[in-house]
């Protein structure tokens, strides 16, 4: 009895194993370590490494570029995060209904997703040039003057929400799509039989319905929002002035342009931090108030 | 029987080659591609003729995509213990290599007397961002100078000499706004003047100071002098060409659509790299010139571009045949090639008489405007923990150039930044 059940222990460690070694040879040791590297200084050809406690941390809190990576990624995600899943609720109920052309339409929408981000990024790049790029072509023929999108620091962080926006809606009308086809008709005949408005359906039917797959929409949204690195690198380069510096990027910047592995490792640690927390709050706070049938 | 003897003429066969394959030095040899062009082809070309001539070294020769990408791979490469013996890098990442103890002097590994002169050989311009502490660390290879292109059939159009391109910071403002052109509604479809200043606007600005008397920074990367007020000077004239003299669009003028911008007649005059002459020959459809920077005080541009550094080893063998492998790229007859091939400038006097590149430049005048404008060419900016000190350089312009903040105030922010950042290197 005893030797059964410690036979199915070991069974299940077993059979648990090779994901608890890929997690924790790339996710948990590196995060670790990075958290425990932050507290020393960088290395130097012969100078070595040494303990320096939160001296890192100090230069960070002092630092206005990481303030404004900061700044400019809460932005990003305030925006990019509610808008990208407006739209996919939005297409994802139009090509749920009953329309000529619906899997073209359904193919369309999902198109961005398939593309990887750094041609997606050099597809915005023409769209975006000054001049004769394709949004000033159509701005000007409708007697609006030249805007150099990505060069003038109030115009640059917006046109690479655009991006993300336009590769994400897609990717999440997908998980929509599944989770509207889920609803049960029954509702929807009830709410017809009381003559509910179509707001009211919406509303009081399938906003609710479709609420777990707006919070699992949500968190990816939100983590997406941080790691966000492809189009700045592709697009701007972080310019003009860090109007564009976005978390990762000015972590990448700081490890491989300035060789600043303890810095970079600082700042990394304050990134993991935030995107911990984001996913605990929303998994132990909002998972109360979310209709599970 | 047959069988049996191929067998074992097979065996003697992969025994010859496993010993001389085992006998040669293998070296690796990293390089980025910046330019346009059948790089990869061109490179391995090189190394099949150097090994033919060489058959004890094996070369293997590693694209590494640009030149950010480049230091990246070769300095996590050496991190891991696994550094390449030899790499084209930034010329201004010397200081970052010798800081990390990952390269060695040239000098001290090539030091008999033809060695001597070999590195004696090259454009002196070249060597000033090669040398530092009393050591040679790079040697030139793809090296390259600002210069204007301008639109020939433009300036006919606007009513000046077609074979004049602007000579002087006056000239730059006076032929920009006769190149104007406006449609209807008032936007303008035709640009005076177009310096690059997305990415590393440190390079193009290096330019303006440098004409207006100005040097960033010291020999040693020590020191720089951002708020010199003739850099101030130089960065108002800079933002004042799109803001008040109208000539230049505004905002930030993007470095890799702009030799696009020139072939589509959005502007008429261009300022890049000479490594985009090959380029600009191949897409112009219109009648083009290559001229040097225009003068305030004088002439002049920063050098830019790559040069070759030897990684440090434990094994002497392969930093032989490392630097045997330098000597050969950096030939008359290479230089001459590859300066044709890519546009680049030439890095050395005799190869200007080799028979290749004389025809080459009989035929193609614009490719001696370079060479010619090395005579007044500085170092490039480069200092001591390097692309932080330009970064700070390169916001402020940007800052500037977008009427973020005044000239004065951001330069003077800036040099703040980099002298803090310098100031574990001052003694």
């Amino acid at each position: 009895m005893t030797k059964g059940r410690l036979n199915i222990h070991v069974q299940g460690w077993l059979l648990a194993l090779p994901a608890v070694v890929l997690l924790a040879a790339f996710t948990h040791i590196p995060a670790i370590k990075t958290v425990i590297d932050s507290f020393f200084s960088t290395p130097h050809g012969a100078r070595p490494s040494r303990f320096i406690g939160l001296t890192h941390y100090h230069s960070l809190v002092a630092d206005p570029i990481f303030w404004r990576a900061l700044t400019n990624n809460l932005l990003y995600a305030l925006i990019t995060v509610p808008l990208a899943i407006a739209f996919a609720l939005l297409m994802a109920l139009w090509v749920n209904g009953k329309i000529s052309g619906r899997a073209g339409l359904r193919l369309a929408f999902f198109t961005p997703t398939i593309l990887p981000m750094v041609a997606a990024a050099n597809i915005w790049l023409f769209f975006y040039t000054q001049d004769y790029g394709l949004l000033n072509k159509i701005g000007r023929t409708l007697g609006f003057a030249s805007v150099n999108w990505l060069g003038d620091p109030a115009t640059a962080l917006p046109s690479l929400m655009a991006v993300t926006i336009w590769k994400e809606a897609g990717f999440f009308m997908i998980f929509y799509l599944a989770a509207l086809q889920q609803v049960p008709p029954d509702l929807y005949e009830a709410a017809r039989m009381e003559n509910a408005s179509r707001w009211q359906v919406f509303r009081r039917i399938t906003w609710p319905m479709v609420m777990p797959t707006t919070l699992f929409v949500g968190i990816n949204a939100l983590i997406n929002a941080f790691r966000v690195v492809d189009q700045v690198i592709a697009m701007t380069g972080g310019g003009p002035d860090n109007a564009t510096t976005l978390l990762l990027f000015y972590i990448y910047q700081v490890a491989f342009s300035f060789w600043d592995l303890g810095y970079a490792a600082a700042l990394s640690a304050v990134l993991l931090t935030a995107l911990a927390a984001v996913a605990l709050a929303q998994f132990f706070l909002l998972d109360r108030k979310i209709h599970y049938r | 029987m047959k069988v049996l003897a191929r067998i074992a003429t097979a065996t003697a066969v992969a025994l010859a080659l496993g010993v001389s394959v085992a006998s040669a030095t293998e070296i690796t040899f990293y390089y980025p591609i910046a330019v346009g062009g059948p790089i990869t082809k061109i490179v391995d070309g090189y190394v099949d003729a150097f090994q033919k001539k060489h058959p004890e070294i094996t070369v293997k020769p590693v694209y590494t995509g640009s030149y950010q990408d480049s230091i990246v791979k070769a300095m996590t490469a050496a991190k891991a213990g696994n550094p390449p013996d030899m790499a084209v890098l930034l010329s201004t990442d010397m200081f970052t290599l010798i800081d990390n103890e990952i390269i060695e002097p040239v000098d001290t590994i090539a030091n008999s007397d033809a060695d001597k002169t070999w590195l004696k050989s090259f454009y002196p311009a070249f060597m000033e961002n090669s040398q530092a502490q009393g050591h040679t660390w790079g040697i030139p290879f793809q090296r390259s100078t600002i210069v204007q292109y301008w639109n020939k059939d433009a300036f006919k159009a606007a009513g000046l000499d077609p074979e004049k391109a602007p000579a002087t910071w006056e000239e730059m403002v006076s032929f920009g706004k006769k190149l104007i052109k406006k449609d209807a509604s008032g936007n303008v479809t035709q640009w005076g003047v177009e310096i690059p200043s997305s990415g590393f606007p440190y390079w193009l600005f290096q330019a303006l100071t440098t004409q207006n008397g100005a040097i960033l920074a010291n020999q040693d990367g020590t020191k720089v002098a951002y708020n010199d007020p003739k850099v101030v000077e130089a960065a108002q004239f800079f933002a004042d060409l799109s803001m008040k003299d109208e000539v230049m669009p505004k905002g930030i003028i993007d470095w890799g659509t702009t030799p696009k911008d020139f072939f589509e007649g959005k502007t008429a005059v261009m300022w890049t790299t000479t490594g985009n002459l090959t380029n600009v020959k191949a897409n112009a459809k219109f009648a083009f010139g290559v001229a040097p920077m225009p003068k305030k005080v004088r002439g002049g541009s920063p050098t830019g571009g790559g040069n070759i550094y030897i990684f440090k080893t434990k094994d002497k063998a392969k930093q032989a045949a490392a630097i045997e492998f330098a000597r050969f790229l950096t030939t008359p007859e290479l230089a001459a090639d590859w300066g044709i091939a890519t546009g680049y400038v030439a890095t050395r006097p005799d190869a200007w008489e080799t028979p290749a590149m004389k025809k080459y430049a009989s035929e193609f005048p614009p490719a001696i405007v370079a060479r010619d404008q090395l005579k007044e060419a500085v170092a490039e900016l480069s200092t001591h923990d390097n692309q932080r000190v330009t970064k700070a350089l390169n916001d402020a312009l940007q800052a500037i150039l977008t009427g973020g903040k005044p000239a004065k105030a951001a330069l003077d922010q800036a040099q703040a930044e980099a002298t803090r950042i310098l100031g574990p290197f001052q003694n």
